[in-house]
């Protein structure tokens, strides 16, 4: 920074002229980019494109909205007044419904288009509704964006009958804050166990374990096969493959999400799952970049290239999406570490990484069905590569610094397979992090 | 100048006085579990290692917060938890790969040092000086930074 103070001024004038950055969506991804590229190019347009009637929000808030923690304001992103404003960033209230990748530009559907020099996809995803007979009735929502949460607010009053279908990710943490609002609840899922693609079997029966002692109703290995009107007309009528009917005042549907690249067909822009990225988060076209749970970018465990949609990814991906929108060399993405921390009615639960285990590795356990304390460390030779957690809240952070630094842990695997829980020792132990600072300010 | 927290393990005699101070001063209770600042014991080896968050320049707990709960303090550059707009779920404590952000069941909320504001308690509790509030030595800062980016992914740094 104090070389390019002393370049001579000429050097500063020749530079190209201002950049367009266009940044598709509103989400965290969108706004972490557009927030970097203002730090990394005080002089260059960002724009923001978004098409929900809100201002920039976070999903993640939501369940907290619905719990009554905090209120539509306390889900915005950023909470200073003006903050977009003051930073030289415009937001803008319109749908993207093209991308022309030869012309540099896309189509709103405001009408009209706008030109960019580097353009962001941050579009997130959407909610997949399954393919059951009735999923069109009213009252069945999604629980995706601020308005969904509003519907639901309005009708999950205590005492109302809710069927949840699908205990994923998404559907436990909505699980939480519909338990705390008072309904009665009952929650389908098509798996053996809740949150199937983040706990192992025990964690996940341990959870499902935890509902059932906190009056929640829970049907696992059951899929719901049709959504009738009820016998008075008023409510509905939840049919299940077990024979169950359940009665129903309000149905929320979370079976999964789907990436938003409808907009891309014809761009030449390539997709698969959703926006093909390489390490430098950009697409198959050079001017254009993807970020967040819109795109298909580098896993740190596998190696491979998916959509996580969690929101640290999406930070991350933002980051390093505008570091090279501005250029910066030497912005390449080392992969994310896929990992989630979930309240399921008070019972914490996390994992990280290949908490499945991987191949030719092995793992330590500790479980304590009595107390819902689990904690399972996947290791492949002296390194972590994976971690589940119940009950444990303290220090579970340093799961993700071992994984992602791929520690050699040497003769501490052995003590952590002996007591899994000293991870934070087996931390210290064999990182320079004491000294200084612990090493690392 | 802004200072930072100086861990000399070696002087750490496991005393347990910087456990206290920073739990009384932050939560009103003499309550090592609800220390910011935390001693891990090497039995075998008859050592203590005290352990806090660094204020990293990364700042992993700040970027990963979906709601700004966490903002740097500019007076003193600690990255500090907005109790009123933190809601709890608990992100941050998962993105921090040194594990120095901790879920306070009681107060439904995050907890993690803030250097109490610029004036912090486990340093003065400290009675082996193993814990001090010193300036930051612009060249070790920048050695632990290269060393920090060498292990970890990126930085948030812009520039
Ligand atoms: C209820 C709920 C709870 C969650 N809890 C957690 C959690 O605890 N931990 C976790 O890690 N993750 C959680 N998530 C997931 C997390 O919210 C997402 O990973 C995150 O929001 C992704 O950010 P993003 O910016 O990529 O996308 P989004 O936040 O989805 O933002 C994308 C935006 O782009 C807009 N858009 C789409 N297409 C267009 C277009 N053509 N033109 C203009 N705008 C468009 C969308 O409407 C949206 O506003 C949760 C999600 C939900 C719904």
């Amino acid at each position: 920074m104090a070389a390019a103070k002393k370049k001579p001024a000429a050097r500063r004038l020749a530079r190209p002229a201002r950049m367009r950055h266009i940044i598709i969506g509103a989400g965290p991804a969108g706004v972490i980019a557009a927030e970097t590229l203002r730090k990394l190019d005080p002089n260059a347009g960002v724009t923001i494109i978004g098409d929900e009637r809100e201002p920039p929000y976070s999903r993640m808030a939501l369940p907290y909205y619905l719990s009554r923690k905090i209120n539509e304001a306390g889900t915005h992103l950023r909470k200073t007044p003006r903050h977009f404003k003051k930073l030289g960033i415009d937001v803008r209230r319109d749908r993207v419904t093209a991308v022309d990748a030869r012309n540099r530009q896309v189509k709103l559907a405001g009408g009209g288009s706008l030109t960019y020099d580097k353009l962001l996809i941050a579009t997130g995803s959407s909610p997949v509704s399954p393919p059951i007979p009735g999923m069109d009735l009213p009252g069945i929502h999604p629980c995706w964006t601020l308005a969904d949460a509003r519907h639901i607010a309005k009708h999950a009053r205590p005492g109302a009958k809710v069927v949840l279908m699908g205990a994923g990710f998404i559907g436990c943490i909505i699980l939480e804050a519909l338990a705390r609002r008072g309904v009665q609840l009952t929650v389908v899922e098509m798996a053996n166990r809740m949150v199937p693609r983040m706990m192992n079997t025990t964690a996940g029966g341990l959870i499902k374990q935890w509902c059932l002692d906190k009056g929640v109703r829970v049907h696992t290995s059951t899929k719901v096969t049709a959504i009738e009107k009820g016998p008075d007309g008023r409510g509905l009528r939840v049919r299940l493959d077990n024979g169950t009917v359940l009665p129903a005042d309000l149905i929320i549907s979370a079976t999964g999400v789907r990436p938003n690249i409808g907009f891309l067909k014809g761009s030449g822009i390539k997709t698969d799952h959703g926006v093909l990225i390489n390490r430098n988060m950009q697409t198959s076209n050079p001017h254009v970049f993807a970020a967040g749970d819109v795109a298909q970018g580098l896993d740190f465990s596998t190696g491979e290239y998916s959509v996580q949609a969690i929101q640290p990814t999406a930070a991350d991906h933002g980051l390093l999406a505008a570091r090279n929108m501005a250029g910066h060399k030497g912005a390449v993405h080392r992969g994310s570490v896929n990992m989630n921390v979930l309240d399921t009615i008070g019972l914490v639960s996390s994992s990280f990484g290949q908490w499945m285990g991987a191949t030719g590795g092995d793992s330590a356990e500790l479980c304590d069905r009595n107390r819902f304390k689990y904690l399972n460390l996947q290791f492949k030779d002296d390194v972590l590569v994976g971690a589940t957690s119940l009950g444990l809240t303290d220090h579970i952070g340093v799961l993700r610094g071992l994984i992602q630094t791929r520690t050699r842990l040497g003769e501490w695997k052995e003590k952590l397979k002996h007591d899994p829980t000293r991870i934070m020792e087996a931390y210290l132990a064999n990182t320079q992090a004491v000294g200084f600072n612990a090493g690392m300010i | 100048m802004l200072r930072a927290l100086k861990i000399e393990p070696e002087k750490c005699t496991g005393c347990l006085q910087c456990e206290m101070a920073c739990s009384y001063e932050n939560e009103q209770v003499f309550n090592p579990s609800k220390s910011r600042i935390r001693i891990f014991n090497f039995h075998d080896e008859g050592r203590f290692a005290p352990y806090t968050c660094t204020q990293c320049a990364e700042a992993w707990c700040l970027h990963s917060c979906p709601v700004e709960a966490i903002v740097i303090n500019p007076k003193t550059g600690a990255k500090e938890v907005i109790e009123d707009v933190c809601v709890g779920c608990k992100v941050c404590t998962i993105a921090c790969p040194f594990g120095t952000v901790n879920y306070n069941h009681d107060s439904g909320k995050v907890i993690k040092c803030d250097l109490c504001g610029g004036n912090p308690a486990c340093a003065e509790a400290c009675p082996t000086a193993a814990i001090t509030y010193v300036d930051i030595d612009q060249t070790g800062l920048d050695r632990m930074r290269a060393h920090a980016q060498k292990t970890l992914p990126q930085s948030a740094q812009a520039a």
